[in-house]
C-alpha cells in the first residue's frame, strides 16, 4: 500500500478538538440543517477506518479505494438516519462493511465465504508457535520493511471470517462490543474468532521474529 | 488453581484484552513468573498487535483523501437535500 496522505486527523483529536465547542453530533445537526460543507471535516478523521474496513472484505487497494468512497458517500446521503445514541464510528463501520459485502455479492465472490460463515469450525490447530527469544521494541520493529510485509501479507491471507474480526478489533481499535455490532455478531464469537486469528498471525510471524535478536529484554514485557 | 501451558495459550488473547476474569488472571500472571514459553508467545502475540495497529503498517492509498472529497463535493453539489428518513 501507498504512503499516508490525508486523514491524519484521528478520532480522538477531532473528539478533543470539538469538545464543548461543536460537538460530532452537532457537527452532524449543522449539516442536516444544511451547513453540507461540514460533513467534510467530520469524515476526515474515519477515512483510514472506512478504507481498512472495506479492504478487510476486499483485499483489493483499487476495489477498497472505490468501495470506501461509496460508502462515506451513502453515509453523506443517509446522515439523517444516525441515531444520535449510537457511535458514529460503528454506523459507519457498518455502512463501509455492508458496502464491501454487496460489492462481493454482486461480483458473486461471496458464495463460498457464506458457507464457510454457517460452519464455526471447532478444529484447526490453534496451538501458538514457540519461541523464547523476541522481546522486540515494536517501534524499532516496524523499521523493519520485511516484517511490516509479512504481517501486512499474514493478515491479507487470513480467511475472511477471522480477517474481518481481526481487522475491527486490532488494527481499527474498536472494541469487542463494537466489532460484535458492525459484523451482526455476538461478542464471544467476536472472541473465538479473534483468538483463532491472532494466533494464526502469531505462528505465521514467528519465522520473521526470530531472525531478530533480543533487545532490551524485560522492557516490553508482559501485561501492565 | 495451577494452570498448564496449552491452558495458558487458550486465554492469551483475552489475557491481552483483559477480559479474564480476575482470579483467572492470578492464575495466568502465576503461570507466566515461571514459564518462558508462554511469556514469550504472550509478548510476541501483543508485539504482533501492537504492530498491526501503527499506522505505518497498514497505509492508506496515495491521493485517497483527495479523491474522497473531490467525489463528496460533486455529490454535495447534486444533491439540494439530504435523505433524512
Amino acid at each position: 500500500m501507498g504512503e499516508i496522505r490525508g486523514a491524519e486527523i484521528q478520532p480522538h483529536q477531532f473528539a478533543a478538538m470539538t469538545t464543548g465547542k461543536q460537538s460530532e453530533a452537532e457537527t452532524i445537526g449543522r449539516i442536516l440543517a444544511g451547513e453540507k460543507e461540514l460533513f467534510h471535516d467530520l469524515i476526515r478523521p474515519y477515512e483510514r477506518m472506512v478504507y481498512l474496513t472495506v479492504f478487510s472484505v476486499l483485499r483489493n487497494e483499487t476495489e477498497a479505494e472505490d468501495a470506501a468512497q461509496i460508502a462515506i458517500i451513502n453515509a453523506y446521503r443517509h446522515l439523517g438516519a444516525f441515531r444520535a445514541d449510537a457511535k458514529f464510528s460503528t454506523w459507519l463501520v457498518t455502512i463501509a462493511m455492508n458496502e464491501a459485502r454487496q460489492k462481493l455479492r454482486r461480483e458473486k465472490r461471496a458464495v463460498l465465504e457464506s458457507i464457510e460463515e454457517t460452519v464455526e469450525e471447532s478444529t484447526g490447530d490453534y496451538t501458538p508457535a514457540f519461541l523464547t527469544d523476541w522481546r522486540e521494541i515494536p517501534l524499532e520493529a516496524l523499521e523493519r520493511k520485511e516484517l511490516r510485509e509479512a504481517l501486512q501479507k499474514a493478515v491479507t491471507e487470513l480467511p475472511d471470517h477471522y480477517r474481518q474480526v481481526f481487522s475491527l478489533r486490532d488494527l481499527q481499535e474498536l472494541s469487542i462490543q463494537e466489532t460484535a455490532e458492525a459484523l451482526s455478531m455476538t461478542p464471544g464469537l467476536v472472541k473465538v474468532r479473534l483468538r483463532r486469528a491472532r494466533i494464526m498471525l502469531q505462528k505465521k510471524l514467528v519465522p520473521f521474529l526470530k531472525k531478530t535478536p533480543p533487545a532490551n529484554r524485560g522492557w516490553f514485557g508482559r501485561a501492565r | 488453581m495451577k494452570l498448564e501451558c496449552k491452558h495458558v495459550w487458550g486465554y492469551i488473547s483475552d489475557y491481552i484484552d483483559d477480559s479474564v476474569d480476575p482470579a483467572v488472571r492470578e492464575d495466568i500472571e502465576r503461570h507466566l513468573e515461571h514459564c518462558e514459553i508462554c511469556s514469550a508467545i504472550l509478548d510476541s502475540t501483543r508485539n504482533i498487535l501492537i504492530l498491526t495497529a501503527d499506522k505505518r503498517t497498514f497505509e492508506v492509498p496515495v491521493g485517497f483523501s483527495e479523491k474522497l472529497h473531490r467525489r463528496l463535493e460533486e455529490e454535495m453539489k447534486k444533491e439540494p437535500k439530504l435523505d433524512e428518513k
